[in-house]
């Protein structure tokens, strides 16, 4: 049993290392900062950078507030019904949703029937609605984990049900929301089928002027270079430097996210 | 300013429309996946989609069954699942039963953080790394294979059964342990006849999970298992996914075209298989949350 579980320790620290390793001859100051030239075999991942951060901002815009509401309610409001049942059974069908089936839904919605066509906004709503599920479970441990009598106080002294909300269970469970929705944007700033179909363009050396137009974005930039590039031996150490990149983002997302969980735990011990 | 109960009262109908928002996006979801896709069933007809040939951009006549694209994602689903089990739920044990509680602190967090690695990365990685050894191994014209495939999707996998499994088996009561080492049992006796079988419900939910997750895994399958659309259970052979074809038709297709449609016709059958395996999943999960 320690084999076999070293043994996975040992494959993902393998992944990890041959593409740190690999991957940071690529890295250069250059290579962060310009566009990419000669259809990605030279230059840099810029344009690549700035879609994924524009994508991560417009999922986290569109998510956190409807996250955050629908865990309040569904902590602090929610009568067993048929209504809290359905909302329950509808997180759970979307967070098993395949990632490809979002992005057919999202081309069919916003990009066509919303005609946002294949844009920064019909590429974050999709993201958004994706992480919606993790992101309200996530809120809504973070509530229930606050104690009752905090809520109790505050209503035996008159507090009105959403003042005792705000000013006595909110505060104290907004880290672990926060953490969850760290969470949530690391795993929006990886996906790629999603945004294959709603946003992201194969070569776009300049940067978008609204949230109409077209991005690249890391992920779908390493697929490109990986699969479709006619010379794929010779780009390699951009493939590399690419996924260093996107691993170096995703991973340093989701470390941030533990080491804040961490941090806030120690803060607030019931 | 506005009386308290009436702010109060507002207050809650917004975040319970905040609430119904998720019902609504499920709905939509199917809404428009069906929206996108009826007109195939007027022309050329649902009963083209029960074919084996796969051939949907042709000169002659363009043929979309499924058959070898449902075979795909089937083969390369179970091979990733049967891959993954016994690493997952060993690791799951060790964690919960074995390993010393600083040991247990990192480790579970580490192997969750495998889930964190973008879909794409291990794509690529399998595309570069394990693809050749793949094809060495086994002395192949292409290391592009249903195995490779399968072997990175259990990677994927393997974070999800063992998170849940662990927990399954951390809930099992301290009682039934005790008692089984009161009656003699050695610790492995105890783990693999008692806690383990009692967490059995847990375990099982874990793994139907997981194969949610590798059945609507899409890049990694994409870049490795070779995109061959043929009927065969020959791990060593190029299959095409479902996901995969989605994927990689639909940036070239017409909109509106009967190719077009019976790609959202994929998404629709996708979607409810992962949709009845949560289902059942939860299920079972809760029949077990009894203790």
């Amino acid at each position: 049993m320690r084999l076999a579980t070293y043994f996975i320790v040992g494959v993902i620290a393998y992944i990890v290392i041959d593409i740190v390793v690999k991957g940071l001859p690529a890295i250069s100051w250059e290579f962060l900062t310009s566009p990419p030239r000669r259809g990605g075999a030279e230059g840099g991942i810029f344009p690549a950078i700035v879609g994924t951060f524009y994508l991560m901002v417009g999922t986290i815009v569109v998510a956190l507030p409807l996250g955050m509401a629908a865990a309040v309610y569904l902590s602090e409001y929610a009568r067993q019904g048929r209504f809290t049942r359905t909302v329950r059974l509808s997180i759970i069908t979307l967070a098993g949703v395949p990632s490809i089936v979002f992005g057919l839904f999202g081309l069919g919605l916003f990009v066509l029937f919303f005609g946002f066509g294949a844009s920064i906004i019909a590429g974050s709503l999709t993201l958004a609605c994706m992480v919606l599920p993790i992101m309200i479970v996530a809120s809504e441990e973070a509530l229930r984990a606050v104690p009752q009598y905090l809520r109790e106080g505050s209503l035996a002294l008159g507090a009105g049900k959403w003042q005792t909300i705000r000013k006595n269970v909110l505060p104290y469970a907004i880290p672990g929301m926060v953490t969850g929705s760290v969470l949530s944007i690391g795993r929006a700033a990886g996906e790629t089928a999603p945004i294959l179909l709603t946003v992201a363009a194969f070569y776009l050396p300049n940067l978008p002027n609204s949230i109409y137009d077209q991005v690249m974005a890391l992920p779908y930039h390493l697929f490109v270079l990986a699969t479709q590039h006619p010379d794929a031996e010779k780009v390699r150490p951009m493939q590399y430097g690419t996924a260093l990149v996107l691993i170096a983002l995703v991973l340093g997302i989701n470390l941030g996210a533990i080491v804040l969980r961490a941090r806030f735990r120690k803060k607030y011990r019931w | 300013m506005v009386p308290r109960q009436v702010k109060e009262l507002g207050i809650a109908y917004v975040l319970m429309a905040a609430s119904f928002a998720c019902i609504l996006i499920v709905f939509f979801i199917f809404l428009f996946l069906f929206r996108e896709a009826t007109p195939f069933v007027a022309k050329p007809g649902l009963g083209t989609l029960f074919d084996e040939r796969w051939i949907p951009v042709s000169f002659q006549q363009q043929r979309f069954g499924i058959y070898p694209l449902i075979t795909g994602s089937l083969l390369v689903t179970f091979l990733a699942t049967a891959l993954a089990v016994p690493f997952g739920v060993c690791a799951a044990v060790y964690i919960a039963e074995v390993a010393r509680p600083k040991e247990r602190e990192f480790l579970k967090p580490f192997i969750e953080l495998m889930a964190a690695i973008p879909s794409v990365v291990l794509g690529f990685f399998g595309l570069v790394v394990l693809a050749p050894v793949v094809k060495a191994a086994f002395n192949l014209p292409t290391g592009l294979t249903a195995l490779t495939g399968a072997i990175l999707l259990a990677f994927m996998a393997i974070p999800t059964i063992t998170s849940i499994s662990e927990d399954a088996i951390k809930s099992v009561p301290r009682s039934y342990r005790e008692a089984s080492l009161a009656l003699g049992a050695t610790e492995m006796q105890t783990v693999w006849r008692v806690t383990v079988p009692a967490g059995l419900a847990g375990i099982v939910a874990a793994v139907m999970l997981g194969m949610g997750r590798v059945i609507g895994e899409t890049m990694a399958v994409l870049m490795v298992t070779g995109n061959a659309a043929v009927i065969t259970l020959n791990p060593l052979r190029s299959v095409r996914t479902m996901t995969a074809t989605i994927a990689a038709e639909m940036g070239e297709v017409t909109y509106g075209s009967a190719h077009y449609q019976a790609l959202f016709w994929i998404g629709i059958l996708l979607l409810a298989a992962t949709f009845i395996l949560n289902i059942v999943a939860q299920r079972v999960l809760r029949s077990h949350q009894r203790y």
